[in-house]
């Protein structure tokens, strides 16, 4: 393969490095919006599956609406949103939300339902209430869920991330890489995009993590890495 | 002290068929009383214990506890299941106190009975450890002890042995009397089994199926403290011969 278009590993390295200091600056600028959109996801998902749990009514109501925005491709919205909330963060965090939240909705909802009638009929006995079993019995249970919907919902965020930085930035690994590819800076862009598949590995790797730290207990030894 | 008169459970499936699990059931526990029902699979005994537990509604007749109509579970009871159904996530004590921490009532006494339990039990420094750490019949006494630790007046058991192999239940049979001998309660047993029943009862309560009756109930005339020796005691397989007769003589008919 020509050289201008993939270039060797040496001169991604070397390009990349000379400017070390802004391709920081734009994995950092990336790695916020990351956080930022993963963590709305996080903070909307868990109500909100809570919700879609609670009644057959309500979760009718609302599924339709949750596919609705599954259904608008998100470069396509990516704009609008410009024009909405202006040109700043905000709509490359909300890109973002949009990408990552409905997996990690399913999946709490999932692991909401999943508790064995046993363990609810347990709660009934000890006369717990609708939100204390609720509490500590369906969330806990749910807890291997949670963290699989996370897991997807962190890669998500980044892919959401980079979206939003196509469509509008001046800032961020996705500009970069719009940037670079404009001035031909090959090497760059490639570099921009290896940064980009580590932050990737790293932040699922945090996850992985943190789910062993403080729930040992949902975390399968045999099976790494999941 | 529980009384269940002319109780009637029917369960409506699916497809809106209706199944008689019990029909026209009427029993009398007294207080301190030891109580095992036996019969047959689909001759309601779970059911029965699930309607004294207050986890289950009748369709007919009452169900009430010193007078006391049940709708509802209750702090004077507590229920021992087939399966331990512990919480994975949480540790031993942490799981045999669940009940006074969803009941509101966790406090230093509790803590002290929960540990005194299960010491009682012979799981004295498996308090820290978590439920896949210990054995099938290891998990059941901690289930036990959880059913015991708001100090209960009354227990209710639905097969708590069944999952369990034939020597850790004769095992956990031996404790079961011993907890009874130091702290009498008013117990409720179901089982499969026929020498496990009149081994524990003072009277054993025989169910036909299909809907569930009460068969018979039978007086079990052995001495306390008992121990398996009595199996061959005259009484003892007078009762069981018995209770074999209308379990098995009715299916024999049946054909």
């Amino acid at each position: 393969m020509p050289a201008y278009l993939v270039p060797p590993p040496s001169a991604i390295f070397v390009d990349t490095w000379k400017l070390a200091g802004q391709v920081a600056a734009h994995t950092l600028a990336t790695t916020e919006t990351t956080l930022l959109g993963f963590a709305a996801s996080l903070i909307v998902s868990l109500p909100l599956a809570v919700l879609l749990t609670a009644s057959p009514a309500i979760a009718n109501a609302i599924y339709p609406v949750l596919v609705l925005t599954q259904s608008i491709p998100k470069v396509a919205l990516a704009p609008i949103l410009v024009v909405i909330f202006g040109s700043n963060e905000l709509p490359r965090v909300v890109v973002t939300f949009l990408v990552a939240f409905f997996p990690l909705v399913l999946s709490i909802a999932a692991g909401i339902t999943a508790v064995p009638p046993e363990l609810i009929e347990l709660g009934r006995a000890c006369r717990a209430s609708r939100w204390r079993a609720l509490w500590r019995i369906r969330l806990p249970y749910a807890v291997p869920f949670i963290f699989s919907g996370l897991k997807a919902a962190i890669t998500l965020s980044v892919v959401g991330a980079v979206v939003g930085e196509f469509v509008n930035a001046d800032k961020g690994l996705g500009y970069l890489i719009v940037t670079s590819t404009a001035f031909f800076q090959v090497p760059l862009a490639w570099g921009a995009l290896v940064l980009l598949s580590l932050m990737g590995i790293i932040l699922f790797q945090a996850v992985v993590v943190v789910e062993r730290v403080f729930f040992p207990w949902a975390v399968d030894v045999d099976t790494p890495g999941i | 002290m529980i009384r269940i008169d002319h109780a009637a459970k029917t369960f409506v499936t699916r497809g809106g068929e209706e199944i008689a699990a019990i029909a026209d059931v009427s029993l009398e526990v007294e207080r301190n009383a030891f109580v095992c029902l036996v019969g047959p699979s689909g001759c309601g005994k779970s059911t029965l214990l699930r309607l004294v537990a207050g986890l289950v509604m009748p369709t007919a007749g009452a169900v009430s506890i010193d007078g006391t109509l049940v709708t509802e579970p209750r702090e004077d009871t507590g229920i021992v299941f087939q399966a331990p159904t512990l919480l994975p996530w949480a540790s031993i004590l942490d799981n045999v106190l669940f009940p006074l921490d969803m009941m509101g009532r966790l406090d230093a006494a509790g803590r002290a009975r929960a540990r005194d339990l299960l010491a009682l039990v012979g799981l004295k420094g498996f308090e820290g450890k978590y439920p896949r750490e210990l054995s099938g019949g290891m998990q059941q006494r901690a289930g036990i002890c959880r059913a015991l630790v708001h100090d209960p007046d009354i227990l209710l058991m639905d097969e708590p042995f069944g999952a369990l192999d034939a020597l850790t239940r004769e095992e956990l049979t031996i404790e079961l009397m011993r907890i009874c001998r130091e702290r009498p309660k008013t117990i409720l047993f179901v089982t499969h089994s026929i020498p496990e029943a009149v081994l524990l009862a003072d009277r054993v309560v025989v169910m036909s199926p299909r809907p569930g009756r009460i068969a018979e109930i039978i007086d079990v005339p052995l001495p306390r403290p008992r121990d398996f020796d009595m199996e061959a005691a005259h009484e003892f397989q007078a009762v069981a011969r018995r209770i074999r007769e209308l379990i098995f003589g009715a299916r024999v008919r049946a054909t």
